[in-house]
This record gives structure tokens, sequence and C-alpha cells, in this order.
């Protein structure tokens, strides 16, 4: 119990930055506590009331001062903040070679998936050195996913992705905690994840090996018969899906479509899952509102399955959607069109 | 009509002597329990509803007791996780909507405002006693609601978790919230009138004493942002009772947004709760050093800045939450505008102290500790308006121990402050010197043992509203639990000894402390009915010591 440690590890690449900037802010503080005791204690000492008929002089106040005590704060204020927006910067974008791993929090446990089909819950693992991407979501309230060692921190929201990214510097098994308040179980909602080297993490990924995420996306694309509009050689029912992830879309502003003239959307992780869930909300440009294609919602494409579909429409390259199995029949808006609000 | 001051007459400390007044009094003209119920007298109202802020400051108290009892262990041995859960959503709901939001300007407010402006009551005295019943009112049905069965929400009432997935009282807690708003409105609105209409002859508004200008930005801030809490609390109702898609993805509502309502009233709260304290630390530090406040129009001026600034900031409690990184930049820029008015406070203080007069009365180890304590408060803050660190200490004791430095450390040493300042004032008697100092140095200790460690475990990455946590947070832990029992002992000794000296206290005198503005050269100790036997006129800035022992115009005042 007496161990007693002042300082957490720092384990990513982006926590001595943090950490500088901490140590900064720390000497800001310091310094400013330090002036303000100080001069109490000094004035306090100095300027004890002697008599009780004393009256001292009467300032009543010094334009250079004031505008001294103004504008040196400001400046440092601008300092710090710009400081502040580099480290933000390399904490919010992810390198492009990083690994994707979804995350799914639900009261009150972490679900992780691996683009090889690996899942675990409350833990994760990690390759020392390699970046690691997270994208994060909830089945049901807020959570926030945070890993104290590394500095990140994201909420998992629901109804939406959120990302985070990490590249560990240091091999050993790090605390994970959710920092959003979830309900009863809250402070159990915590978990573990282990850097280790490649040879030992090629090792557990084969131990745990199933079916990829995008294959099994895959097999959710003919099973919930998306292919029978989206096919590859023909848009005239829906837009083709080959090489859209990160294209920009230019949307139809229709009778009713809720965007302006002209708009269009980055094809994101969060474009894709809100075109599953409620077509309505954004029209591709040549189609009509509301949309033909049906709302999924969870109780057809549950969270852990809208990852793989996206990461099977992430991998989709030219030419290879598959072809229309021609006994399957189209299925049609379920009930009212699902617009979101 | 009217006596005419040339220059403020402070009394000499001859007025320590006790026996002056003896006639009828606010206190004394009318005893019955009916007269306090039913009276429209300012004064009285502030103490209605000092009483009834002690009273929930109290159960705020041992609320907090629980939670750092639990937390002496990493295990939850002492309480279940539901009762956990619930106890902090009590201390924080009361705590922050009971006892922060309305203390300064509802108690101490109530009772100086008039008096500081030479006028005879606030502006709206029967909808003045109205807002202490709707007090009451919504207090009556949150505390039904804590007390039959709790909440688990957390004081923010997050979505969707508190509209669909909960099933405890959070109906009944967010209809007693939304009735209490109205009585800050109601405050704020009968405070803004008086100030513009009841100044008395010749108390222009750069003649005011500085708490007045701190209520009128406070007012400004309760008139239009309690609304906001009001209809985001009755849609957290719709949505629970009706199943209308507001928060609730699944209902195709928006979770982020109930964010962005939230603090759109709760950050500019803040400054409801620190920008009284900090008007009353002005009359504390220019009385107790005979000083005139260093830089008045700044001072007044910087009030108005955090008020109006205050209303921009709010995402900044929203960095993690997947806002846009540009709108986090701008939120995170605009909060360091808060900063800046906040230092000219700290430092026109020191200026102000700079070749004064020093006396160490206990309202000014308060005034001390305000200081000391909001300083490190502020400055912790920027840790949080900071982009690069602010996603690391997001929901950690860190934000815990910074808010309460802010909230405890400044809002209620603050008020402590005042109370001890204007108790004099108000019931015409001095309270055990020697104990009032006590507990000024007791509450600066135990504050500092029971928040200090936090920040520190915070860094390390303890995340709030944790029943359990990990081994090696314990150290820090048990040291927070110590330093709240001190804590606990120096608020007990007010609780004790002020209302103690109400019946046998020291008789004050008028003008006990060498004060300079109206309530205290004008009125008795404690005030007559209707404060001022004849409406004075100013001619002279508030704070103005160089008269102070002028024998004539010290007459003149009596
Ligand atoms: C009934 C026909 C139909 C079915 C079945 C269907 N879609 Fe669609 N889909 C469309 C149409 C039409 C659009 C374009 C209009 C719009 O944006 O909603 C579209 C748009 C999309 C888009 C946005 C593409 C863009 O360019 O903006 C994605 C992604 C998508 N669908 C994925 C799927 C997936 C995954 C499935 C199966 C789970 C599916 N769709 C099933 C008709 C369909
Ligand atoms: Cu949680
Ligand atoms: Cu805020």
């Amino acid at each position: 119990m007496w161990d007693f440690p002042i300082w957490p590890e720092s384990a990513s690449t982006v926590a001595p930055s943090v950490e500088a900037l901490y140590l900064f802010i720390v000497a800001l503080n310091i310094g400013m506590t330090a002036l303000v005791f100080g001069l109490l204690v000094l004035f306090s000492v100095l300027y004890y009331r002697r008599a009780d008929d004393q009256v001292p002089p009467q300032y009543h106040g010094s334009m250079l001062l004031e505008i001294g005590w103004t504008a040196i704060p400001t400046v440092i204020c601008l300092i710090v903040f710009a400081w502040g927006v580099k480290v933000y910067a390399e904490l919010v974008v992810p390198p492009a070679d990083s690994m994707d791993v979804y995350i799914v929090g639900r009261q009150w446990m972490w679900k992780a998936q691996y683009p090889g089909g690996q899942r675990e819950i409350n833990a994760l693992h990690a390759v020392l050195g390699k970046p690691v991407k997270l994208t994060i979501t909830s089945e049901d309230v807020l959570h926030s996913f945070s890993i104290p060692a590394f500095r990140v921190k994201s909420d998992a929201v629901p109804g939406r992705y959120t990302t985070l990214w990490f590249q560990p510097t240091q091999a050993g098994v790090y605390h994970i905690f959710c920092t959003e308040y979830c309900g009863t179980e809250h402070s159990r909602m915590i978990g573990k994840i282990t850097v280790m080297e490649e040879g030992d993490y090629q090792k557990w990924l084969s131990e745990k090996a199933e079916l990829g995420d995008a294959l099994q996306g895959r097999k959710l694309f003919a099973k919930l018969q998306c292919v029978t509009c989206h096919a590859g050689e023909s848009q005239a029912r829906a837009p083709s899906l080959e090489e859209i992830h990160m294209k920009r879309i230019p949307l139809s502003f229709d009778k009713g479509s809720p965007v302006a003239p002209g708009a269009t959307v980055l094809a994101d992780e969060n474009y894709l899952r809100e075109s599953i869930r409620y077509p309505s909300a954004k029209i591709a440009a040549g189609y009509q509102y509301p949309s033909i294609m049906p709302a999924y919602d969870e109780s057809l494409v549950s969270e852990d399955e809208m990852f793989q579909l996206i990461a099977y429409i992430k991998s989709l390259k030219k030419g290879q959607t598959p072809t229309r199995n021609e006994h399957t029949t189209t299925p049609t808006a379920l009930g009212a069109p699902a617009g979101r609000p | 009509m009217s006596t005419i001051i040339t220059s403020a007459p402070a009394l000499a400390p001859a007025s320590k002597e006790p026996g002056q007044g003896g006639g009828v009094d606010y206190l004394n003209h009318e005893t019955s329990i009916a007269s306090w119920l039913l009276t429209l007298d300012h004064k009285r109202i502030g103490i209605l509803y000092l009483v009834a802020m002690s009273a929930m400051f109290v159960l705020g108290g041992f609320y907090a007791g629980l939670i750092r009892a639990e937390l002496i262990t990493p295990k939850g041995d002492l309480m279940s996780s539901d009762f956990y859960n619930k106890s902090f959503t009590a201390h924080g709901v009361i705590m922050v909507f009971f006892v922060l939001i309305p203390l300064v300007p509802a108690s101490l407010g109530n009772f100086m405002l008039p008096l500081m402006i030479g006028a005879k009551d606030v502006a709206f005295p029967r909808l003045n006693l109205i807002s202490w019943y709707v007090y009451m009112i919504g207090a009556g049905f949150t505390l039904v609601a804590l007390i039959g069965g709790g909440v688990d929400t957390g004081w923010t009432f997050y979505t969707p978790l508190s509209t669909t997935y909960l099933n405890s009282n959070v109906l009944l807690t967010a209809t007693g919230l939304f009735i209490l708003g109205f009585s800050s409105i109601l405050t704020g609105l009968n405070f803004i009138v008086t100030i513009h209409r009841m100044r008395c002859p010749g108390m222009d508004w750069f003649r005011m004493p500085l708490f007045v200008w701190a209520l009128y930005a406070t007012s400004v801030i309760q008139l239009l942002g309690t609304p906001v809490i009001a209809i985001t609390l009755a849609l957290v109702g719709v949505e629970r009772l009706l199943g209308v898609g507001i928060f609730d993805p699944r209902l195709g509502g928006d979770p982020i947004l109930y964010q962005h309502l939230f603090w759109f009233y709760s950050h500019p709260a803040v400054y409801i709760m620190i920008l009284p304290p900090l008007g009353v630390t002005n009359e504390l530090i220019s009385t107790f050093s005979r000083k005139p406040i260093f830089g008045y129009s700044m001072m007044a001026g910087a009030s108005l800045a955090i008020a109006i600034f205050s209303f921009i900031v709010w995402a900044h409690h929203m960095f993690t939450s997947g806002l846009s990184p540009y709108a986090a930049m701008f939120f995170s820029l605009l909060t360091f505008s808060v900063a800046i008015p906040s230092g000219i406070k700290v430092f026109t203080w020191l200026a102000t102290l700079f070749r004064g007069s020093i006396s160490f009365d206990s309202p000014m180890l308060y005034a001390y500790g305000f200081i000391g304590l909001f300083t490190i408060g502020g400055m912790t803050g920027l840790f949080l308006s900071t982009l690069g660190t602010d996603i690391h200490f997001h929901d950690t004791y860190f934000v815990v121990a910074h808010f309460h430095y802010v909230m405890v450390g400044g809002a209620i040493v603050g008020f402590m402050g005042g109370l001890h300042f204007i108790w004099p004032k108000m019931f015409g008697r001095m309270y055990p010197e020697f104990l009032a100092r006590m507990s000024a140095i007791l509450i600066f200790v135990g504050f500092n043992l029971t928040f200090f460690p936090q920040f520190l475990v915070g860094y390390l990455g303890m995340p709030r509203r944790y029943h359990e946590y990990p081994n090696e947070f314990q150290v820090l832990n048990v040291f927070s639990t110590a330093g709240a029992t001190v804590l606990g002992v120096g608020y007990l000794l007010p609780l004790l000894y002020l209302p103690w000296s109400v019946f046998f206290g020291e008789k004050a005198g008028r003008n006990p402390w060498g004060a300079t503005t109206l309530d205290w050269t004008h009125t008795e100790s404690p005030p007559t009915p209707h404060n001022f036997e004849e409406t004075p006129v100013v001619t002279g800035e508030p704070y103005k010591y160089d008269t102070l022992f002028n024998k004539e115009s010290a007459l003149a005042g009596h």
C-alpha cells in the first residue's frame, strides 16, 4: 500500500510532449503562486497596522501597472494556448500506417475488435513502436476510453464514432479506465493494455485468429442483401461503394433533404455508419429523398457488425463488388423512412 | 431632508464601544414566527436564506463525508456502488444548486445591497420573499427525491444515461431544480432593477461599492443563463416521460446536444458562484488595509468582462467528446479570455495592500485564504483550458481538485469572510474573535490537505466518480480524507460560535471595522427596519479613508 507514485508512467510517443507542456504550466503555477503568497506575506510584515488611527496613503491606480498586468498574462496565455494546440495536433492526427482497432463500450465493459477478427473484452494488445488507431463507439450511454500512461482519452458516444491513437514506447501492462460516469458499475469498467514485442504479438494474434473483419463484413454484405442494390456493374438503384472511403461525396439537394445546395460530405467512418443506420440523413446526389435504402438499426446490424461492414467497405477495391445473387429478393424500406431529425 | 456627506464619514474605532443605537431595529421590532415567514424586509429575507442554505450545506457536507470515508480504501467496502453514486450525486446537486449558486447573492447580497446603495429595500420586496419560497419548494422536491430513494445521474445529468437508462428519481430531482431556477431568475431580476432604480442621490455607477458591481454582473448571468438550464431539464423530462427523441441516439436524438445546452448554463454558473465572493473580497481588502481599491474601474470592468466571456467558453468541458478539432481550438482560446480579468483582480488586491494599514481581523484572514486558494484554483485551470493537457486531465481527480479550489476555496471561503464581516451589522454583536481566526486557519489548512493530493492523484489518472480504485492511489486518498476531517472541524466552529454570538456576543457598534461604505457609516448595527432614517446623499467615491478620523463627519454620521 505504501508505494506512493506521484508521476504516471510515460509510455507513448505523445506522452513526453504532453509532459513538457505540463511542466511548463507547472512552472507558471509555481511562479504565480509564489508571487502571490510571497507578496501577501511581505506586505503583511511590512504594512501591518501599527496604530488604530493610522491612515495610509491613498493610491487610486496606475495606468502603466494596470496595462502591464493585463498585457503580460495575455501574452503568456497565448503562448500556452499555441503550445497546447501543437500538442493537441499530435494527439488527434493518427499516422497513416496505424493499425485499426475498433472499440465498443457498453455498461460496463469494453469490447475490442481487431482487423484479423480477434476479439477481447476489457483488454487490448499492442506492439511496441507500432501506431494503433482506435475507432470508438458505445452501445448504450456515454463512456470514455482512457489510457493514462499514454496520456490519451476519447469519449465513447452512442450514435457516432470518435477516434484516438497512440504509439507505445515501452513494453508493459497499463490501465484502461472508463472516465465518463456511466452508471452503477462505472468504476469497474476498467481493463489492461499489454504492450509487447512484434514477435510475441504475432504469436498472440495467431492463437486468437478468426475470420478477419473485412471478410466477415463481406458475408454480412451478402446476407443483409446490400448487394441487391449496391451492385458493382450498375448504379441505377444505388451508388457504387467501391473505393468510397475518404472520398468527398456530392449530396443531393432535393425537396425535404436536409442539406444545402452543392454540399458535399467526407465519406469517413462516421458518414458510412450514418448512411447505414439513417440512410435519409444525407442523400447521395442523383438519388431521391427519402432514401429507398432501409434503415439498418441495432436489431439488424449490431455495433460490432457495423464495424465489420465498414471494414469491408473500406477494403472494397474497383470491380470487387460481388455480383448479385439472382435468388435474393430486394428488401424495401422498412416502414416509414428513417430520417434523422 | 438629507444628510449631505461631503466625504464618506467612516467612524473611528471609538464606535467599537457597546451600547450604540439601543432602540428599535429590524430584529426586535417584531418577533413572531409569522413576522419572519411573511417579512418583506430584505434583511430578514437574507437571514432566511442564510438559515436554509446552512442547513443544505450541512447536508451536502454529510454526503461529502460519506464519499471521503468510502475512499479511504481502494475496495468498495463501506457502501454499495449504487449508494456511492447516489451520494456523490446528492453532494453535487445540493452543493452546486442549493448552496453555491444562491450562496452569496441571496444571503449577503440581499442583506447588503440596499444598505450599500442607500435604499430602503430592494425594488420588489414581495418578489424577493416569493424567491425564497420558490427556493424552499425546489429544495423540498429535491430533498424528497434524494432521500426517498436517491438519484444516481451525477449532478451533470448526462444523457442518455439520465433519460433512458436509469430508473431512479430523475424526474423529481429535475422538477426540483426547474423550480429552483425561478428563484435564481427572480433574484437576478430584482437586483438588476434595484441597482438601476434604487441608488440614492449621488450614488452614480462609479461610486458604487465593488460588491454591488459584482452582484450586478452575477444577476445578468442569472437572468440570461438560468432559462437555458430550465429548458434543458424540461427536455430531459420530455424525453424520459414521453420518449421523444432529443438526446438519445436510439430515438434519433443527440447526446452531445445535451452537453452543449447543459454547459451553456453551467459554465456561467461557475461565475454566478465566484463573482459575488470576488466582490466581497474587494470590500474586505479595502476595509482591512484602509486603502481604496487600486484601479476601481478596471475592477468593475473585470467583473462585467468575466460575466460576458463566461457565456462563450462552455465547450471546454467537451474537448474529449468528439468535438471538431477546430471548435476545440476556438473554445480553448476563448477560455483563456476569462483568465485575464481573473488575474487582474488578484493583482489589484495585491496593489491595494501595498503600503496599506493592514489588520488581521478574522474576515481579513478569510480574505487572504480566498486570494491564495483562488489563485491556485485559477492557475490550475490553465491545465484544463490548454488542449494538449486537458485530454489527459479531463474527468480525473485533477478536475475535482481544480473546481473545489475555485468553488470551496474561492466561493465558500469568500462567503465566510463576507459573513464574518457583516455579522456585526446583521446582529449587532461580535463573535469570539479567537475562535473565528482558528476556524479561518483550520479551513485553510484542512482545505489544502484535502484537495492538493487530488491534483496528484488526478495526474496519475484516477477518474472521477470511482467507487473503487487501483491500490496505488490509496495513500493520496487517505491524505485527502484526513484533510477533510480538519476541514470539517473548521466548518463546525462557526456553526457553533456564530449562533452563540447572536445572543451572548459583545455589542458591536455601528462601524466596528472602520469601513467607509453607506451600510457601515449610515446605519445602526443592527439596522433599523427601514435602514436609513433619512435618505443619504453621496458625493464621493466609496472607499475614502483619509477622513476616517475626522471626528466631525463621524458625528454627522450618527
Ligand atoms: C433498397 C436498396 C438498398 C439496399 C438494400 C441498401 N442500400 Fe445502401 N443505398 C441505397 C441508395 C439508393 C443509396 C443512395 C441514397 C442515400 O444516400 O441514401 C444508398 C447509399 C448507401 C451508402 C452511402 C453511399 C454514398 O455514396 O453516399 C452506403 C455506405 C450504403 N448505402 C451502404 C449500404 C449497406 C452496407 C447496405 C446493406 C447493409 C445497403 N447500403 C443496403 C440503396 C440501398
Ligand atoms: Cu464509465
Ligand atoms: Cu467551464
